[in-house]
């Protein structure tokens, strides 16, 4: 998209309002999912497999149903099997034979926590009370928790007919792993024999969950003609849409999706669970159901995103020119395919500039949960490995972590190893802010240690729509379609719809739309929300403009290229001979009416031209010898943003993101015992930081605009996460001197990398 | 579906006898901040619920001999908040106040983190250390029992049906005298305990250690008393030797499982460093409570 | 199932509600009385969201039991402001950009006013322990923790 706006001119973007959601969020009556209600609302609940991996061979439910207050039950006889069929879910790609049986359990169950029934009851105790009736009768198989396990060839098989893909010939047994992905470019072993110094490391990291803070929660009523209403905390109502649609084989029109003020998604709710069994257990009891999950349930079967092992290796010259790079990433997909390896494949060395680069990736089921996306899906772990590598390469050539990186920098016109040449970044930019902060230069005190490390990512754009009435008093209603999953996107549209109108911030009101007023949305993902969201709305705004302009031409009779719009004002274009006395947004809409009906913009586009993120992260860290606690004491996030729309919001996304980081870093893993249940489901023994934890997290906003979007934006939410896992290790590793490759650092494996360190 | 019953008695006789009369089925409420943990998880299934907050006595902190009477029901914040108490004894305060948030201290009584049989309770080491005693009344009467006495394993008491546990008594805080508990948790906050260690010393004029109590939580099935423990200190200036024979004498009593919380390896090396920090910080409060 | 009936204060006004042995003082709230500015992030006390004030003592509403509240008085996010007025807290909330998607918000304020009833001068270090029985993961605490101590500050008039 053309036209972009300098700095200079701007008024409303790089400032700092408050967020139209602001004060609903601040007392209460922001409405998230499990706060919708509906009079005469049944309370749906799932019964879950106690068992990592069975066959099911019965399912009673009769009990179930004679109980007094049970209105409807719902097993996998109540859904269509689905063929092979795939489609794009945010980042991942989701194949509907998987979703459907991901969602309700059909031959077998394959993780603790796999859905086989429902109930709906006129309350949760009753609800509780019929799960407790329902007789499964399973027959208990082997299974297998660990990547590495699952890949061997005598692993417990999840799936009998799943031949690795992308090996040629077929492989004529099946496999768990499901997929090997390769990317290369250049001659790696040429490269490995010009180098001089070689590095080679094999890196482990454990599944984190999203974290979000609200359950998923739903409510569905279904009419007896078919008619269908969802409420539900989504990060994509459209692709809930879609995805109910398609598993129920209903028609597109007969469901609407309003979503709700979303607690927090991070990519945990890009895919429906519960909305086809609420859809179904309110078809069949005639009432609307509401299906809230514990936390439990959120830990068993919602998220998270994989596991991971991976090797690297990296060869470079003496003089810090790196000459070849090898990666093997082996991600855990969980129950079905369908991990983040393919990204993370290609995130892995997209920071530098590189002529010999081989990457391996494998996509692995194993019984756990299905993964979901989590913020910049993959790249954290690809980083971690990657990263670190480059640290102790920097280390071993005795150059600056930061000069090392700047050295071998990828910049405009790099060649990545998967496809296109990077366009304008600003990785060199964040690179040289950290080299610059004060925080690079701080004196460290005993038992503490400073780390480096960059993240990269994508970004997308994608399907996205927005309207822009302009109301009769000259207002505006803005309605977009790209949820606002919380970071404040729906400022930030509004901010840009007030900039090109030219009137104050607090006239333009943003709602998200439902799936009935406008047209698809694809999933607020892929960091796309204030990129494709703000285009839309700034199309969707100059369409306005146009209509607004010609309604002055004909009421001013001047011809339209006579009127330009500035300040909020149809104005005589300068240097134009035709003078007329300018029009205000107010003015002109009061005359709507008479002069041709209500006036509004409208936006259908796919976002194209997404500029990818790149950001720079300095932390340092205190370790405890005695008992292997680290203590995060300072950290800075460097990072280009493009532009900052919404400085405040944007500096959120970053502390967010970097909190994040250090939880997966230090604290946070799935826990299986050997009987491959889930030990930690709740939020005591899984660790999320808490405000004690964590030190203030500094942030350095480096805006190199994305030549692309008309205000420069690039999408930042997801390239905050990237770094933080290596920057701590590395920290940790240098406050030790001992080279920690481990996910997470928690105390105890601290505590034994330094019990065991050689004397 | 069975019917789940409430009572809030006002008296301790109503208390202990509805408790008695519920043949094992009833369960104390007080805090509740485990008990309504466990229901919803579906890990016990009480048929009646006795809340005993409505019993005054229960709910009292009370200064007497020297020491103090701390009724069951007294929630952590009470405790905390009660700058007599907490002079006298900050290594108690110091366990109590690790019992879980703000909030959920609020709720979470002294009486309830005993009952509840946690291997890992905070409070348990410190009121071990600091010779508590728990008054217990029965349907046949009162008796009292030292506090390492209560728990026998996990989730487990010595209580018999209708027993509850009233109050905890403190005795006098002789000069010189001082306690300290602190514990290993991988967050700042928020977490259970993987090692908890209490210390409890006084000092002769000389800075002599004359008399300790050490005590480890989250080591074993059930919070210790180490007598071996307070033996490497009992005679000392608590320096460094003994600090050394502290943390031997610590993990030599400590028979730890490897969980999701922590490794037994880590456990055993940690309960040492966790002791001898606890020791430090009762040293400097014993020198400073001089009179 | 028979049901207890329960007289309590919520945020100054006489209620009462209906509620089972097992329902806790926050589905009350929630589904009884329809106050859903108290959040569920977890229902086992370690995320704070359906964090309110019981005669005058944080606690998370997760673990009350509804029939406990008999005779009490709660205060929940909806009593926050007064008149229409915002609470400092509130307002520094938005001025600071201290929340993201607002779900542990409530529970935040909630346990932020307490913190600063006890402590009205409280260091970083203070504001950081006050809030760390509320878990937040859009944040990192960063803009919540100046929030607090901006609103210290103006309520302190300092």
């Amino acid at each position: 998209m053309s036209s972009a706006i300098g700095t200079e001119d701007l008024k409303i973007v790089g400032s700092r309002p408050l967020r139209p959601d602001g004060v609903d969020k601040v007392t209460g009556r922001a409405r998230y999912g499990a706060d919708v209600s509906l009079p005469g609302q049944l309370i749906g609940k799932v019964l879950r497999s106690p068992h990592p991996h069975a066959r099911i061979l019965a399912i009673d439910t009769s009990l179930a149903l004679a109980l007094p207050g049970v209105k409807a039950v719902v097993t996998r006889d109540d859904f269509p099997d689905m063929p092979d069929e795939y489609a794009a879910a945010g980042e991942l790609t989701i194949n509907y034979r998987d979703v459907t049986r991901n969602m309700m359990a059909r031959e077998k169950v394959l993780y603790d926590g796999h859905p086989v029934a429902a109930v709906a009851a006129i309350s949760e105790s009753v609800a509780r009370e019929a799960l407790k009736l329902i007789k499964v009768d399973y027959q208990v198989l082997p299974h297998v928790i660990d990547v590495r396990e699952a890949m061997r060839p005598d692993a417990p098989l999840l799936h009998e007919a799943q031949y690795t893909e992308g090996v040629s010939p077929k492989p004529d047994k099946p496999s768990n792993i499901a997929k090997r992905l390769e990317f290369s470019r250049g001659d790696v072993a040429a490269g490995f024999a010009r180098a001089e110094v070689i590095v080679e490391r094999e890196f482990n990291t454990q599944p984190v969950h999203q974290g979000y803070i609200e359950p998923q929660a739903c409510l569905a009523s279904t009419t007896e003609d078919g008619q269908v209403e969802l409420w539900t905390s989504t990060q994509g109502h459209f692709m809930f849409r879609a995805q109910c649609a398609k598993l129920l084989q209903m028609e597109v029109s007969r469901i609407r999706v309003t979503p709700t003020e979303i607690g927090g998604g991070f990519g945990g709710k890009n895919n429906i669970y519960n909305e086809p069994l609420a859809i179904v257990l309110s078809r069949k009891s005639h009432r609307p159901v509401k299906m809230v999950m514990s936390r439990e349930e959120v830990f068993r079967a919602t998220g998270p995103t994989s596991g991971g092992n991976v090797k690297v290796r990296l060869g470079a010259t003496k003089d810090g020119r790196i000459t070849a790079a090898f990666a093997e990433l082996n991600f855990q997909a969980g129950a079905y395919p369908g991990s983040s390896v393919a990204p993370a494949s290609m995130c892995a060395f997209t920071r530098y500039d590189l002529d010999n680069v081989r990457v391996i990736g494998h996509d692995v089921t194993c019984n756990r949960p299905k993964v979901a996306a989590y913020r910049a899906p993959g790249a954290p772990i690809a980083a971690f490995a990657v990263e670190s590598a480059i640290d102790e390469l920097a280390g071993k050539l005795a150059i600056d972590p930061i000069e090392f990186r700047l050295k071998n920098a990828a910049r405009e016109g790099t060649q990545t190893y998967y496809g296109p040449k990077l366009g304008t970044i600003g990785y060199v930019e964040t690179l040289e802010a950290a080299r610059a902060h004060p925080h690079y230069r701080a004196p460290l005190g005993p038992d503490q240690g400073r780390g480096v490390a960059t993240g990269f990512w994508f970004n997308i754009g994608g399907e996205t729509s927005a309207t822009v009435n302009i109301n009769e008093d000259g207002t505006v209603a803005l309605m977009h379609g790209t949820l606002d999953v919380a970071g404040g996107s729906r400022a930030a549209m509004a901010m840009m719809v007030a900039e090109e109108l030219g009137i104050p911030f607090e006239q333009v009101r943003p709602i998200v739309g439902d799936t009935a007023v406008l047209g698809f949305n694809f999933i607020t993902a892929g960091s796309r929300g204030t990129f494709a969201g703000g285009m839309a709305c700034v199309t969707a705004a100059r369409q306005a403009i146009d209509r607004l302009r010609t309604r002055v031409a004909a009421i001013r009779e001047v011809p339209v290229e006579a009127v330009i719009w500035k300040d909020g004002q149809a104005r005589p274009a300068e240097g134009s001979a035709i003078r007329f006395e300018p029009m205000s947004l107010a003015q002109i809409a009061r005359l709507a009416g008479k002069t041709g009906g209500t006036i509004a913009g409208h936006a259908e586009i796919n976002a194209q031209g997404a500029g990818p993120g790149f950001g720079t992260h300095i932390v340092d860290v205190a370790v405890d010898r005695e008992t292997g606690a680290i203590r995060v004491l300072r950290y800075t996030a460097v990072q280009d943003v493009g532009r900052a729309i919404h400085p405040a919001y944007v500096e959120g996304q970053l502390q967010g993101g970097v909190a994040q980081g250090i939880g997966w870093a230090l604290n946070e893993e799935y826990v299986y015992g050997a009987d491959g249940v889930l030990q930690n489901p709740g939020f005591l023994d899984y660790r999320i930081p808490v405000a004690s934890d964590l030190p203030y997290i500094d942030t350095v906003l480096v805006e190199v605009p994305n030549p692309n979007h008309p205000y420069g934006v690039r999408g930042c939410g997801e390239v905050p996460i990237i770094a933080p896992l290596a920057a701590i290790a590395n920290a940790v590793s240098h406050a030790l001197g001992i080279r920690l490759c481990d996910l997470p650092l928690s105390p105890p494996r601290v505590a034994r990398a330094i019990a065991d360190r050689p004397a | 579906m069975s019917e789940l019953r409430y009572e809030a008695p006002k008296t301790l006789a109503e208390a202990v006898a509805l408790l008695s009369g519920a043949k094992g089925r009833a369960r104390v409420l007080a805090g509740g901040t485990d008990l309504l943990i466990q229901m919803r998880t579906g890990r016990i299934q009480p048929e009646l619920l006795v809340d005993i907050k409505a019993v005054p006595e229960l709910g009292e902190i009370v200064a007497g001999n020297g020491g103090y009477r701390i009724g069951a029901a007294v929630t952590g914040m009470q405790l905390i908040e009660h700058a007599d108490f907490a002079k006298r004894w900050p290594g108690v305060v110091d366990g109590v106040r690790l019992i879980g948030s703000l909030q959920v201290k609020g709720r979470a009584t002294v009486g309830g983190n005993l009952c509840n049989a946690s291997p890992a309770a905070d409070s348990v080491p410190a009121l071990i250390a600091a010779g508590a005693v728990a008054r217990i009344v029965g349907p046949h009467g009162a008796r009292e029992a030292a506090v390492e006495t209560v728990v026998v394993g996990p989730g487990k008491t010595s209580l018999a049906v209708g027993e509850i546990v009233t109050s905890l008594l403190l005795p006098p805080r002789p000069l010189r005298s001082g306690d300290a508990y602190l514990r290993f948790t991988p967050r700042s906050e928020m977490d259970i305990a993987v090692v908890g260690a209490g210390v409890n010393l006084t000092l002769d004029a000389q800075g002599i250690c004359t008399q300790a109590r050490v005590a480890l939580g989250a080591v074993a099935s059930r919070a210790l008393l180490v007598p071996a423990a307070a033996a490497a200190l009992i005679g000392t200036k608590v320096d460094a030797a003994a600090l050394a024979r502290l943390a031997a004498a610590a993990r030599d009593a400590c028979s730890p499982i490897d969980d999701k919380r922590g490794s037994r390896e880590f456990r055993l090396r940690t309960a040492g460093v966790m002791v001898c920090r606890a020791a430090g910080i009762a040293l400097e409060r014993a020198r400073r409570n001089d009179g | 199932m028979a049901r207890h009936h329960v007289r309590a204060t919520v945020n100054g006004d006489a209620v009462e509600f209906l509620c089972e042995t097992g329902q806790t003082l926050l589905e009350a709230l929630r589904d009884e009385l329809r106050l859903t500015g108290t959040k569920e992030g977890c229902g086992t006390g370690d995320c704070g969201a359906c964090s309110v004030m019981l005669d005058g003592r944080l606690v998370c509403s997760c673990l009350v039991l509804g029939v406990e509240a008999e005779g009490r008085s709660i205060e929940t996010i909806e009593g926050m402001a007064v008149g229409e007025a915002l609470h400092p807290l509130q307002q520094k909330f938005l001025e600071h950009a201290a929340l993201q998607c607002g779900i542990c918000t409530p529970g935040i304020l909630i346990a932020a006013r307490a913190l600063l009833e006890r402590n009205p001068d409280p260091t970083e270090a203070e504001v950081r322990d006050g809030l760390a029985g509320n878990l937040c993961r859009c944040t990192g605490y960063h803009k919540i923790v100046e929030a607090v101590l901006a609103a210290a500050r103006e309520m302190r008039g300092a």
